[in-house]
């Protein structure tokens, strides 16, 4: 099944980690330079968690997952993350 | 605060909403959430709205912004529906063009037409976009939402046509539901 969508399905989910207003906060890509909104990355939503990645190259920027109460990020593929001091 | 809810067989969340939650039942909201996908008046436009069956609710949330503050910002609204009756909001649209205060709404209508329907009732295509969008020298700002394909087809073409993918801005909700 087709369960390719935007950056902002992972808004709630990345708003409950981080204090700030995360699908405009502007993620690069670590393996081919691109900087965009999380916004407007691809993101794969399924049961286990979400994965984002660059519609350019297909990196995983972030894999997402929450377990046992935990919350799990894989974040190799962000090279820098910017996010407005104004939330 | 208003909801808007489209009931989906296999949903998660809408048969709750549609089914079991009665009135006078407390729920607790968090958000509003997400500020990527979002269009204020002082981004000014023209703006382009291109909404696939109930990818069109982010998109009014976005008239009804430009109403409140009474913005003049030249806009256009592409709405495609399977049929008349699956069009979500058609009499605040409606109501919303005779302002005469810069929106226009084109419809496609790809399942089923009323008698005596003149528009559009195909699913959009280069042909269809080029005749109802601004051209791309006008730089306008796009805000895309419907099923997957239905956004990948519009916003690829609107990228043909000339417009910047980073104004072409996108909300897929995945492969179910109409357009």
């Amino acid at each position: 099944m087709d369960r390719r969508l935007d950056g902002n399905v992972a808004g709630g989910i990345l708003g409950e980690i981080f204090p700030f207003e995360m699908t405009s906060a502007i993620a690069t890509c670590a393996t081919c330079g691109r900087t965009d909104p999380i916004g407007a990355f691809m993101a794969y939503a399924s049961a286990i968690g979400t994965v984002l990645r660059c519609p350019c190259c297909d990196t995983a920027l972030i894999r997402l997952a929450r377990m046992k109460g935990r919350y799990w990020m894989d974040m190799r593929g962000v090279r820098t993350l910017q996010m407005s001091e104004h939330r | 605060m208003t909801i808007t809810v489209e009931r989906l067989d296999d949903g998660e969340v809408s048969p709750y909403l549609v089914d079991e939650v009665q009135v006078g039942d407390h729920l607790e909201l968090r958000g509003p959430i997400g500020g990527y996908f979002v269009w204020k008046a002082s981004l000014g436009g023209p703006l382009l709205l291109v909404g696939g069956g109930s990818g069109i609710v982010p998109l009014m949330a976005m008239l009804r912004h430009r109403r409140a503050v009474g913005s003049t910002v030249p806009a256009r609204l592409l709405y495609s529906a399977r049929s008349q009756e699956e069009v979500i909001y058609r009499g605040e649209l409606g109501d919303l063009m005779r302002r005469n205060d810069g929106l226009l709404v084109t419809y496609t209508l790809t399942r089923q037409q009323p008698p005596g329907w003149t528009g559009y009732h195909r699913r959009i295509d280069e042909e269809l976009l080029r005749e109802v969008v601004w051209p791309a020298h006008d730089h306008p700002r796009a805000y895309i939402c419907g099923p997957t394909q239905f956004v990948e087809t519009a916003a690829m073409t609107l990228v043909a046509l000339g417009y910047a993918p980073t104004i072409v801005k996108t909300e897929r909700f995945g492969p179910t539901g109409g357009g």
